[in-house]
C-alpha cells in the first residue's frame, strides 16, 4: 500500500523549472513512486489531482505544494529530507569559461591576427583561408589538395585586400623572425628569401646559414604560384612588400620551373621596384639552389664557405644499377632530377621533368620501374591524402626504403633530411639503421641550420656513421651520387 | 606618410592564429609569439565542396551583412488586434498551422487534435469524428472546402500546432522601418489547450470566450493606445524583459506584465465594445496577467518581423525562418527565398510535468522557434538564469549555451542584451555555413507537446534542428552561386 504524502509550505518560492527538476530527482529515488514539488497555480492544481495527490482546499500560486506518494514511511521520509536539503542548497560559483572558437572568422572576430596558418585537410582549407582574406589577416595554407581554381580566388580576393597568401602547400616561411610551418632556425639578417618551394627555400636558409648570413623573411607562394594559371600573384605582392621593408637589402626568389612569361614579367616588376633580386627559378640550364645561394652571398659580400659533408668511415662497394632517390623535399627532389638528366636522360618521377617521364606512384608503393633511373617525392599530394607530411612521418619512405635496398638493379641510393621547426625531431635515429643495413651507397641531402632543434652536427654525425654521405648542398650530394654510379646506369 | 604594403606584415614580428595541426601552434607559441588556436573539427559530412562554393560566393559577405541589419534594424510595433478573417483573409475551412507544409496522413497527434478543434470552433462539424473526417476529406459535411496551409506562408506565426482560424483574433505588428506586417494568435494560456492538441469543451470555451470578450476588448485598447500615446513598443519591451530574467520563449513573464502595464490604462479608459461590461475587463486582465506566455505571441511575431525584412537576398546564408510541424523541422535561408529545407523533427530534451515522461512526448512542434532565429529564446538562455535547469543546472550551463551560440551566428544584436554578459549583445542571425563548419546547432527551447491528440502540455525543454536542414540549405545556396564571369 502506497503512502501519500501532501504538504503546503508557505513562503517558499522557487521557479516552476527548478522545481521540475527537484520533482524528477526525487522520483529517482528507490521507494519513491510519483512526486510533484510545484507551485500552487490553477495548472499545477489540476495536474495533481490527475496525479491523485490532491493539494488541500485553498492552496494559491504562492504556496509550495509537496506532493509523494512512496512505497513507505522510510521512503517518504527520505524523499522529504532530500527535498528540504535541495531547497536549502546554494548554487556554486557561476563557471565562466571561455567559448573558444570554432571558425577561422570566429576567432578573428574576437581578436584579430597578422597571420593566420591554416593546416586542415585540403578540402576545408579554403573556407577557413578565406574567412582570413576576408578579415584582412595574411594567411599561411600549409595545407595540399587545394584546387588550382580555389588558389587563384584566394589570391585574387588576397590582392583586393592587400594582404600575403603564402600558399596552398606553403610548408615553409619566416615573417619577421617568426618561424611558420617548416621553418628553420636562422639568424636575423638582410636577405629575404620569396619562395614558391618550400624545401627549396630551406636549402638555400641551410646554406646561408651555414656561411653566416641571416635571413629576414621566408615569405612563401606555394608551388604554383609561377605557373600561367596563377600567374605569379603572390610573388608580385611580396616583391612590393619587401621593396618597401628597410630592412631587407637582397631578395631571392626561388621556384620549381615556373612559366616563363610569369618569370620575365616578375623580372620587370623587380627592376620596377629597384630591388636586388638573384632569381632561382630552377629548370634546364638554370643555376642549382646552391649556385643561387652563391650569387646571394656575392650580392651581400660574403665569401663562399666550403659546404659542409660528412663523411662516412666505411664505404659501400660500388655497384652496377640505377640511380633510386626517394625524397620528402619536392624542390630538391626536382633539383636533382635536373642535374641527373643532364647526365643520365631519362630520370622517372611521380613529379617528372617531362610527361613521358612520369610514373604512377599507387598507393603500395610497389611500382617497378626495371632498371631505370627513379627519382620519388614523398610529398607529392598522391602521396600526403590523409596523412602527415614525410618530413613528420617517415613511414612510407622507410618502407619504400627497404624496398630499393633489396632490389639488385639498385646502384646508388639518393636522400634527404629535413630539420628545421615542426619537422621530425630526431630523423637520424630512424634512419640511420635502415642505412646500415643497405648495401648500395647511400648518398644524403641534410638540410639544416646551426639553431636548428634536432642539432645539424649530430644528425649528419648519425647518417655518416651509418654508412652514408653526407652533403648540406642538394646539388653537391646529386653529383656525388652520380659519381658513384657505375655500369650501365652511368 | 603611407600605409606600408599589407597592412605593415613585414616591419614586426606579427600575432598569429593558427587552426589546424596543434604541432605547428606549439611552434609558433614556443618562439614567444603573440598566438592563439582555434578548436577546428572537420565539418558536417560530405559538405566541403559546398562550403568552399558558398565562401567564395562574392555577394555572401555584403548581402549577409545587409540581411543582419535588416534584421536587428526592424522595428515592431503593436497596430491592432482583430479576427484572422479580417487581417489575413481567411475564409471559414481555411486553417494555419505551425511549421513547414504538411499533409494530414503525415499530421502528428497535437496537430491533429488542434485541427480537429479549430473545425469544432468553426462550427464545421459537430464532434471531432466528424471534424477529422472533414479534415481528411478536405471538405465539411454542409460542403465548406477545408484546407491547411503554414502560417509561414502568412507572414503569421503561431506557437505549438500554430492553428488559426477564421474567427480566432490575431494580434497585428507593424514595422515602421521596413513598412512590414506580421500576425499571430492570442495566447490561450497553459494546460489543456489548443495549440498543444486539446479540443475539449473548456478548451473550445476559452476559444470562444477570447473571440468574444478578450479579443474586442484588446482591438478597442490597442487603438486607444495607438491613437493616443502611440502604439506598444514591442521591441523595446523584448529588450527589457531580456533584463528581466525572461529569454522570449520558454519565458516571458516579465514581457507580459510590462504588456499588461502598457495595456490596462487603456482597457479602463476605452469604450467597452457592445454587450461588454467591466467584468469582463477584469476577466481579460486577469486573463492575460494570469498567463505567463501571454506575451510570447508578441514576441514571435516581433521576430517574424525582423526575419522577414531580412528575406530575399541572394547570396546570403542567414536562416530567417525554423519552424516545426510536429513532424517535420522547416528551415529557410534569406539566400533561397520560399523554399524550405526540412528534416525529421527531434522529441525535445525536456522536464517532464507531473506523471510524464519522454514517452508521451511528440516531436518539436510550432513557429516559436522564430525566437531563436531572430536572436532569442534559446539561444539568450544566458538571459534567464532561473531557467538553466533546461540546459543542466548550472548558471555556468546557460552561459555556455549562449556563448556557444555566438559561433553560428553573423554578430550581435544591439536592442537585445544579455546582463551577465556584460550586456553583450545576444547571438543573431544564424548562418548556414557556420551551423555546418562547426556542427554546432541551434539552441531551441520550446514547451512539449503530448503526442496523443487531445492531451496538451506535458513538459518544456530544449530541442536541436536536424543537421540535414543545414547541410541541404547549404546546397541549394551552392546551387545558387553564380558562375564565375570568364
Amino acid at each position: 500500500m502506497s503512502v501519500l504524502h501532501v504538504e503546503l509550505r508557505s513562503g517558499v518560492y522557487r521557479d516552476s523549472v527548478a522545481l521540475l527538476q527537484l520533482s524528477r530527482d526525487l522520483v529517482a529515488l528507490a521507494g519513491v513512486e510519483a512526486a510533484q514539488v510545484a507551485m500552487g497555480t490553477p495548472l499545477n492544481v489540476e495536474v495533481l489531482v490527475g496525479m491523485g495527490l490532491p493539494a488541500p482546499p485553498g492552496t494559491g500560486p504562492n504556496d509550495l505544494v509537496v506532493a509523494l506518494r512512496t512505497t513507505d514511511d522510510d521512503a517518504r521520509d527520505r524523499a522529504l529530507a532530500s527535498l528540504t536539503a535541495a531547497l536549502a542548497a546554494r548554487a556554486g560559483v557561476v563557471d565562466i569559461a571561455e567559448q573558444p572558437p570554432r571558425t577561422t572568422a570566429s576567432a578573428l572576430r574576437a581578436r584579430p591576427a597578422d597571420l593566420v596558418l591554416v593546416s586542415v585537410p585540403g578540402e576545408s582549407a579554403f573556407v577557413e583561408a578565406h574567412d582570413a582574406v576576408t578579415a584582412g589577416s595574411s594567411v599561411i595554407v600549409f595545407s595540399d589538395n587545394v584546387s588550382v581554381e580555389q588558389e587563384v580566388a584566394l589570391k585574387v580576393a588576397a590582392e583586393r585586400a592587400d594582404v600575403l597568401v603564402m600558399g596552398p602547400d606553403c610548408g615553409t616561411a619566416i615573417v619577421a623572425g617568426v618561424g611558420l610551418g617548416f621553418a628553420n632556425v636562422v639568424e636575423p639578417g638582410p636577405v629575404a628569401i620569396v619562395a614558391a618551394s618550400g624545401t627549396g627555400a630551406q636549402q638555400l636558409m641551410a646554406l646561408l646559414d651555414a656561411a653566416g648570413v641571416g635571413v629576414r623573411h621566408c615569405l612563401g607562394l606555394g608551388g604554383r604560384d609561377l605557373t600561367a594559371a596563377v600567374g605569379g600573384r603572390s610573388a608580385s605582392q611580396a616583391l612590393r612588400a619587401l621593396a618597401a621593408d628597410p630592412g631587407t637589402e637582397t631578395v631571392v626568389v626561388v621556384s620549381k620551373p615556373p612559366d616563363p612569361v610569369v618569370a620575365q614579367r616578375l623580372r620587370v616588376e623587380a627592376d620596377d621596384l629597384g630591388l636586388t633580386v638573384v632569381w632561382a627559378l630552377l629548370g634546364p640550364d638554370q643555376p642549382d639552389l646552391t649556385v643561387a645561394a652563391e650569387q646571394v652571398l656575392a650580392a651581400v659580400g660574403v665569401t663562399v664557405p666550403t659546404w659542409p659533408t660528412w663523411t662516412p668511415a666505411s664505404q659501400a662497394t660500388d655497384k652496377a644499377g640505377a640511380l633510386r632517390g626517394l625524397f620528402v623535399g619536392g624542390t630538391l627532389c626536382d633539383e636533382a632530377m635536373v642535374i641527373a638528366a643532364a647526365a643520365l636522360g631519362p630520370v622517372r618521377s611521380n613529379i617528372p621533368l617531362r610527361e613521358p617521364w612520369r610514373l604512377d606512384v599507387g598507393g603500395d608503393l610497389a611500382w617497378d620501374c626495371g632498371d631505370e633511373h627513379v627519382l620519388v617525392d614523398f610529398g607529392d599530394d598522391a602521396l600526403t591524402v590523409g596523412r602527415a607530411h614525410p618530413m613528420i612521418d617517415p613511414t612510407l619512405r622507410e618502407r619504400r626504403l627497404g624496398v630499393e635496398a633489396d632490389d639488385p638493379r639498385t646502384g646508388v641510393l639518393l636522400l634527404d633530411v629535413v630539420l628545421g621547426l615542426g619537422a621530425h625531431p630526431d630523423p637520424a635515429a630512424s634512419l640511420a639503421p635502415v642505412i646500415a643495413r643497405i648495401s648500395s651507397p647511400v648518398v644524403v641531402t641534410l638540410v639544416g641550420t646551426r639553431g636548428d632543434p634536432q642539432d645539424l652536427a649530430r644528425q649528419g654525425g648519425a647518417l655518416a656513421e651509418a654508412g652514408a654521405h653526407v652533403h648540406l648542398s642538394n646539388a653537391a650530394a646529386t653529383r656525388h651520387a652520380l659519381s658513384l654510379l657505375t655500369g650501365a646506369g652511368r | 606618410m603611407t600605409t606600408p604594403p599589407l597592412h605593415g606584415l613585414l616591419g614586426a614580428a606579427p600575432s598569429v592564429l593558427t587552426v589546424g595541426a596543434d604541432l605547428f601552434a606549439a611552434t609558433v607559441r614556443d618562439q614567444g609569439a603573440d598566438t592563439a588556436a582555434v578548436d577546428w573539427r572537420p565539418p558536417m559530412p560530405g559538405s566541403a565542396a559546398d562550403l568552399a562554393r558558398v565562401a567564395a560566393d562574392p555577394r555572401r559577405t555584403v548581402a549577409n551583412a545587409d540581411a543582419l541589419a535588416a534584421m536587428t534594424g526592424a522595428g515592431a510595433v503593436l497596430v491592432d488586434v482583430v479576427p484572422a478573417a479580417d487581417a489575413l483573409g481567411l475564409r471559414r475551412g481555411a486553417f494555419l498551422h505551425a511549421g513547414p507544409p504538411l499533409t494530414l496522413d503525415r499530421a502528428s497527434g497535437p496537430m491533429l487534435g488542434a485541427l480537429i478543434g479549430a473545425v469544432l470552433l468553426e462550427g464545421l462539424a459537430a464532434t471531432p469524428d466528424d471534424a477529422e473526417r472533414a479534415l481528411r476529406e478536405g471538405r465539411s459535411a454542409d460542403g465548406t472546402p477545408i484546407t491547411i496551409e503554414p502560417c509561414h506562408h502568412h507572414r503569421t506565426v503561431g506557437p505549438m500546432a500554430g492553428v488559426v482560424s477564421s474567427s480566432m483574433w490575431v494580434f497585428v505588428l507593424h514595422d515602421p522601418v521596413h513598412d512590414g506586417t506580421a500576425f499571430c494568435s492570442l495566447n490561450e494560456g497553459l494546460g489543456a489547450v489548443l495549440r498543444y492538441g486539446a479540443y475539449g469543451t473548456e478548451v473550445l470555451d476559452r476559444l470562444r470566450w477570447m473571440s468574444r470578450v478578450l479579443g474586442p476588448l484588446l482591438q478597442a485598447a490597442v487603438r486607444r493606445r495607438v491613437a493616443g500615446a502611440g502604439p506598444v513598443d514591442v521591441r523595446a519591451i523584448v529588450g527589457q524583459m531580456l533584463q528581466m530574467g525572461d529569454e522570449g520563449h520558454n519565458r516571458n513573464r516579465a514581457g507580459t506584465m510590462m504588456l499588461v502595464r502598457e495595456l490596462v490604462p487603456e482597457l479602463l479608459e476605452a469604450e467597452l465594445p457592445p454587450g461588454l461590461a467591466l467584468a469582463d475587463v477584469a476577466a481579460a486582465v486577469r486573463f492575460c496577467n494570469g498567463n505567463d506566455h501571454f506575451f510570447l505571441n508578441l514576441v514571435m511575431p516581433a521576430c517574424k518581423l525582423a526575419l522577414d525584412a531580412a528575406r530575399d537576398r541572394p547570396g546570403s546564408t542567414m536562416v530567417t525562418v525554423m519552424a516545426r510541424n510536429g513532424t517535420d523541422f522547416g528551415i529557410q535561408t534569406a539566400g533561397t527565398g520560399d523554399s524550405w529545407f526540412t528534416g525529421p523533427a527531434g522529441v525535445p530534451d525536456g522536464l517532464y510535468l507531473g506523471d510524464y515522461g519522454p514517452a508521451d512526448a511528440n516531436p518539436d512542434i510550432g513557429d516559436s522557434a522564430i525566437t531563436e532565429t531572430g536572436g532569442i529564446g534559446g539561444m539568450a538562455m544566458a538571459a534567464a538564469p532561473a531557467i538553466v535547469r533546461f540546459v543542466g543546472g548550472e548558471v555556468g550551463d546557460a552561459l555556455a549555451a549562449t556563448r556557444a551560440m555566438y559561433e553560428i551566428t553573423l554578430g550581435e544584436h544591439p536592442a537585445y542584451q544579455v546582463p551577465i554578459l556584460g550586456f553583450r549583445g545576444t547571438p543573431a542571425g544564424i548562418d548556414v555555413t557556420a551551423v555546418v563548419r562547426t556542427g554546432i546547432l541551434p539552441n531551441i527551447n520550446t514547451g512539449i507537446a503530448g503526442r496523443v491528440a487531445g492531451t496538451g502540455q506535458v513538459g518544456a525543454g530544449l530541442v536541436s534542428p536536424p543537421a540535414v536542414c543545414f547541410t541541404a540549405a547549404l546546397t541549394a545556396l551552392a546551387a545558387a552561386v553564380p558562375r564565375e564571369p570568364a
